[in-house]
């Protein structure tokens, strides 16, 4: 993926992180999302190995085995946080205290399925914490390219891979557009900057309603 | 009282695990994972254990040892990508694998050790995973059953320990720990300290010694980590 696809995909997804929040991230593009997050804000990132409060990555002279984020990177504590076994971690995620999770997707489709952890006919590695996050977290949001290498919509009628949770995306965050998955269906809410409601609807396989606001649709507020 | 607890010998102490039983295993990727347990159990080359543990570990440390020399039958785990003897063995046949999402994995060992047999949880509704299992119906929303794990023995670190097999953890490297001291039969644990009995703060204590049959010293923990990551500019 092209460096500024993920910068515009990380710039629109950090706004789902308000003041106050404990989310956690998913590896790849939502880790990102973590330097992004303004610095005035009091949000502790879960990991789920056990921590809530995850900091930087540490000096080369403060790095510790024990303390790694769920991608098995070295990294550091907030002031504040807490370390606590899996099964506490879980208890935390399926129970519904994360306020937001937000996730890579391979394929979502129009009723907010999403497939993200295996690709038949590629050795399978295994869903981790995904599929507990997906059915636990209060909001999902997942972000991820518009289209495949083949230029193919990653959005569908129906996914056609494995599934990691059934109706569980809240928002999709694309580099082209923005969607909510509502009970009246999957919407389309926003337009990223120069793009058409035209090349939208050409690169997208689900069908979905449009309910662009003036400000969705990158003019100032009314 | 209690002092029957500490082993001086991790050759010893994995002596009776035999051919084909159940081993939980703590860790997360190689952080918090019994090095010496494991060390043993190679040497001795007990073998078609079923191994439940979240990783397999890297292709020359952690579970990936007992993985190349042919001794896991079975694993039970959430994600194995890191390990490309895994990948051999499983595509041979040789290797059998139960995937399992982490959370349902952690709360399996811990209802095993908690004397629940079973439980339900939307985790897995409408995926492969659900393929097989009873589905219940609560308030209108589906959830499938996950089976407790209760294991013959369980290796586990931990980063200090009294003579009563009171456990202090480390950091993240508590992790799936706790969870496997409780679902061992037989909960072998190994640790950086040793200390006399009343040492530790009751308040303190992470896991109950009620949870744990032996105790051993370990030294020169490598400690090995999968991905250094520093801050920009100290790279």
């Amino acid at each position: 993926m092209m460096a500024d696809t993920r910068q515009r995909i990380v710039n629109r997804a950090v706004k789902e992180i308000q003041n106050g929040m404990n989310v956690n991230l998913g590896i790849g593009i939502p880790t990102l999302v973590a330097n992004a997050i303004p610095t005035d804000y009091d949000v502790l990132l879960q990991s789920e190995n056990g921590l809530l409060g995850i900091g930087p990555y540490p000096a080369e002279d403060a790095v510790d085995p024990d303390l790694i984020n769920a991608g098995k990177e070295t990294v550091t504590a907030v002031p504040g946080a807490s370390f606590f076994d899996s099964a506490e971690s879980f208890a935390m995620i399926r129970g519904g205290h994360i306020d937001l999770a937000i996730l890579g997707g391979m394929e979502v489709s129009e009723t907010g399925d999403l497939a993200n952890w295996m690709i038949p006919g590629k050795m399978v590695k295994g869903m981790g914490g995904a599929m507990d996050l997906v059915v636990g977290a209060k909001r999902v949001v997942v972000v991820m390219e518009h289209v495949n290498k083949n230029g193919e919509s990653k959005i569908k009628k129906q996914c056609e891979l494995p599934l990691t949770g059934k109706g569980v995306v809240h928002r999709l965050i694309t580099d082209l557009a923005v969607f909510d998955f509502t009970d009246e269906g999957m919407q389309l809410i926003e337009l990223a900057e120069g793009v058409t409601l035209e090349e939208v609807k050409e690169k997208t396989a689900a069908s979905f309603s449009v309910a662009l606001t003036s400000f969705s649709k990158g003019l100032p507020p009314l | 009282m209690g002092k029957g607890k500490v082993w001086n010998s991790f050759e010893e102490a994995v002596a009776e695990i035999k051919d084909g039983d159940t081993l939980a295993v703590g860790g997360f990727g190689l952080c918090g994972i019994p090095e010496k347990s494991i060390a043993a159990l190679v040497q001795r080359g007990t073998k078609d254990l079923t191994v439940v543990s979240n990783n397999c570990g890297v292709d020359d440390w952690g579970l990936g040892l007992l993985l190349a020399n042919k001794q896991i039958k079975k694993m039970i785990a959430s994600y194995v990508g890191e390990n490309k003897i895994f990948e051999q063995q499983f595509l041979s046949g040789e290797l059998e694998v139960e995937l399992t999402p982490q959370g349902t994995l952690a709360e399996r060992m811990r209802a095993g050790g908690a004397g629940i047999p079973g439980f339900y949880t939307a985790t897995g509704v409408g995926t492969p995973i659900a393929e097989g299992k009873e589905v219940k119906v609560f308030d209108g929303k589906e959830y499938i059953l996950e089976k407790g794990i209760v294991a013959d023995f369980a290796l586990v670190k931990a980063w200090k320990a009294d003579k009563l097999g009171n456990l202090v953890f480390r950091k993240t490297s508590r992790n799936f720990n706790p969870l496997a001291a409780m679902a061992g039969k037989i909960t072998i644990v190994e640790v950086e300290e040793i200390v006399e009995v009343g040492e530790l703060d009751p308040d303190h204590i992470h896991t109950p010694g009620v949870f744990v049959q032996r105790v051993l010293l370990g030294g020169n923990y490598e400690k090995r980590i999968e991905r250094l990551t520093v801050k920009k500019g100290d790279a």
